[in-house]
């Protein structure tokens, strides 16, 4: 016994060194294979308010852009509206009913590591929930993962463990969405079957298989293609429409009937 | 002098969390590098203290980080192994000089003050960036973001260590 207490008095520094290292990486493994954790995010009271106080200190300096990239959005919108023949204005109006919109700010961004987050000013009293969707006037964003009562933390598609459903706008044919952690520009989009025919500068939208966002929202274009490793899939490498670098302003979608899609599809899995 | 010194360092670890956060983590310089100066605090922390409340508090100090940038606790981890590892650097960059009682970091040569900054950022860069990329096949990518990211750390700190130096006495 006193041999053993000897042993930790003198390996005591040794001993709290392991026992530190076990918990970070213990919390850290797990978020390699799964979500975030929801006690380790920067959505906490004290995190979130230190960003916002900071966003709002520095987002006064490109109002006037932030303005204008709003005032052309609604110019986009406006013209759809008065030209409600269109079929995508028809989509539009669809849509709308099944789906919310709620408007937020980012107040921290990161786009230099290999699990990248966004942190945005909404959270649960603005009835922001887990897995909603976050789009851009320009393109999607990410899905949001922890929710405190002002604050949302998002995994942006700049993060490995990213897979969001997207298809070719022409060919409609669907892949997954994942990012390789080379380049904040680029995603890439895997699992289209060989026979699709790809010309480079093809869109890429969101499919409608996820109850996550919206179909037909812009992703980016192909940028370039070439087959995977069993030559039957090709990797697809797509340039995207948002510069992730710079985002401000955003909406969150939320599905009113992703709930109910949920359910049924677990129904049908459980009768299997 | 004990509450003095205690004084600075809480003021030391707020600024230092403070500043990364808000100004380093944003930086990304060349579209990835974000220099980590909280290390300073490790560096600047008195010699003569008790190890495991150095190495609870470099805990602390690498969580804070990670809750602000959404890095679970990679940021703990790297933190306190070069708090555990201090001790065995000084000896290796100092000599046996560090032993003694009237040693002080503002004594030392500033090749000695460069070299023990230098390796406590490698070896912090090191495990943390092994840690986050977490896979042998990308060992190009995490050799490129240690060395570039280091190197920006290094000359970082020392503009830091110089504007506010400790003071000599």
């Amino acid at each position: 016994m006193q041999q053993i207490i000897n042993f930790i008095l003198r390996y005591k520094n040794f001993i709290l060194y392991i026992f530190l290292m076990i918990v970070s990486l213990g919390f850290t493994i797990q978020s390699h294979s799964y979500h975030q954790s929801s006690f380790f995010n920067s959505s906490s009271w004290i995190t979130g308010n230190i960003y916002e106080t900071s966003y709002g200190i520095t987002s006064y300096f490109d109002l006037e852009k932030e303005n204008k990239k709003l005032v052309e959005e609604n110019e986009w919108l406006r013209h759809q509206l008065f030209n409600k023949k269109d079929s995508i204005a028809v989509q539009l109006d669809s849509v709308l009913m099944t789906y919310t919109v709620t408007s937020g700010q980012v107040i921290k961004n990161s786009y230099a590591n290999q699990r990248n987050y966004i942190t945005i000013n909404k959270g649960r009293k603005d009835s922001v929930k887990p897995d909603m969707g976050i789009i851009t006037p320009e393109g999607i964003l990410g899905i949001v993962e922890n929710v405190s009562k002002k604050h949302a933390t998002v995994q942006s598609i700049l993060n490995e463990n990213s897979n969001i459903n997207a298809k070719l706008k022409n060919t409609n044919n669907f892949g997954s969405l994942t990012w390789n952690a080379s380049n904040y520009n680029t995603v890439q989009l895997v699992d289209i079957p060989r026979l699709v025919p790809l010309v480079i500068g093809d869109t890429i939208v969101t499919g409608g298989m996820s109850s996550i966002f919206p179909e037909n929202v812009p992703i980016g274009t192909i940028k370039k293609f070439d087959l995977n490793d069993s030559k039957s899939f090709w990797n697809i490498e797509v340039a995207l429409f948002n510069d992730m670098t710079n985002i401000k302003n955003v909406y969150i979608v939320s599905n009113t009937d992703r709930e109910e899609i949920i359910e049924l599809q677990e129904e049908t899995e459980s009768n299997d | 002098m004990i509450s003095n010194s205690y004084f600075i360092n809480v003021i030391r670890f707020a600024l230092l969390v403070l500043v990364q956060v808000l100004v380093f983590n944003r930086l990304n310089f060349f579209g990835f590098i974000n220099p980590m100066v909280y290390i300073l605090f490790l560096y600047w922390y008195p010699i003569k203290q008790n190890r495991a409340a150095f190495i609870g508090l470099s805990f602390l100090l690498g969580l804070s980080i990670d809750f602000f940038s959404d890095t679970m606790a990679i940021n703990a981890a790297s933190t306190i192994t070069i708090a555990y590892l201090r001790p065995a650097i000084m000896r290796f960059v100092f000599g046996v000089n560090y032993e003694f009682q009237s040693f002080k970091l503002g004594n030392a040569t500033r090749v000695q003050q460069f070299t023990f900054l230098a390796l406590l950022i490698v070896v912090h860069h090191l495990v943390f960036f092994t840690l986050e990329i977490f896979s042998f096949s990308n060992l190009l990518l995490i050799l490129k973001k240690v060395v570039s990211i280091s190197a920006a750390t290094l000359v970082l700190c020392l503009l830091f260590g110089s504007l506010f130096s400790v003071r000599k006495e």
